[in-house]
């Protein structure tokens, strides 16, 4: 049963390891496709929005992690 | 679409992202093979092999049901958030804010556990679980990997060819030192595997959004570039602030 446990939570930390990092990527992914379908943003805007978001929420993760650990 | 520029991202991708993950599980079947015996170590590997197999046979089958457009968004939001995870620890370490991975460290802790265990009656399972659950989870990650940078164009069987070569590789040069492969520069793998896996990530979300990249496919190395700058200019504003003394460890 702890290797069963072992595995799923390898999987789950396959995808999350900064819970914010993955939520607000969820939720940027989730706002430009949104946005996308209901024609308020062009595909290929939306998809270099997600690339510039994703910059902005990585530097964001990694500032949050170098403060946490500079104490 | 399959052009050169796919063919060998994909490929690449894979070997490099399965090439660390092999890595970490060969430093623990070397560790139960040289330390208890290479019974246990082949058997687990063996068992974990054989679930592996079990769970593509059982999954594999059902993307080919999932339609194209919403399997490229699923697979891009996955790769976004499994690179995004990897550059993120591959920029921290760059950094000097977490240790480097160590495999010299990680083959002595295991080699210690299992000599702890060595009078235990069931000496000889816990060593071979050891084995399995290395080869299980590094085999889950190769898997996802596989899946992940293949199956957005179809591109599987090149994927699985770089895990493959990924998995030869590190035999190879394994059983030529018989030692962990410790001088693998991983951070720097991890580096490229995570901009990689999230341009990917980037790339197959525009496509299943319907979004026409500008050069097609070749754009994903336009998206990698803009990655790559970015990532080291976050290294530098990182490395740029006063870092306490002796801070490495995790």
């Amino acid at each position: 049963m702890s290797t069963l446990r072992a595995i799923i939570a390898e999987l789950f930390s396959l995808f999350i390891d900064d819970g914010a990092l993955a939520l607000l990527v969820t939720l940027l992914i989730g706002l430009v496709a949104a946005a996308v379908k209901l024609a308020v943003l062009p595909p290929l805007v939306g998809a270099m929005l997600l690339l510039a978001g994703a910059i902005v929420i990585l530097a964001d993760s990694l500032r949050r992690a170098a403060n946490k650990r500079r104490g | 679409m399959t052009s050169l520029t796919t063919i060998t991202s994909t490929v690449t991708a894979s070997f490099l992202g399965s090439f660390v993950e092999v890595v970490e599980a060969f430093t623990i079947v070397l560790a139960v093979g040289l330390s208890r015996s290479w019974r246990p170590a082949f058997t687990g590997t063996a068992v974990a092999l054989i679930v592996l197999a079990a769970l593509v046979a059982l999954f594999g089958p059902l993307l080919t049901l999932i339609p194209l457009h919403a399997l490229q968004f699923a697979v891009g939001v996955l790769l976004m958030l499994f690179g995004l995870r990897w550059l993120r620890k591959a920029i921290l370490r760059a950094a000097g804010f977490i240790a480097l991975h160590d495999e010299a460290k990680a083959f002595a802790e295991e080699t210690e556990l299992l000599k702890r265990q060595a009078a235990d009656r069931r000496a000889d399972y816990l060593a071979g679980l050891a084995a399995f659950k290395a080869v299980l989870l590094e085999g889950v990650e190769v898997v996802f990997i596989v899946i992940a940078v293949g199956a957005g164009h179809g591109m599987t069987l090149y994927a699985s060819f770089g895990a493959l070569a990924a998995l030869i590789a590190v035999l190879a040069i394994g059983l030529a030192v018989h030692r962990p492969l410790a001088r693998v520069p991983e951070n720097a793998l991890k580096f490229v595997v995570g901009l990689m896996l999230t341009s990917f990530g980037v790339f197959w979300i525009g496509e299943g959004l319907d979004a026409e990249w500008p050069g097609a496919d070749l754009s994903i190395l336009g998206i990698l570039a803009v990655l790559a700058v970015a990532s080291f200019v976050m290294v530098r504003w990182l490395r740029g602030g006063a870092l306490p003394a002796g801070r490495t460890a995790e």
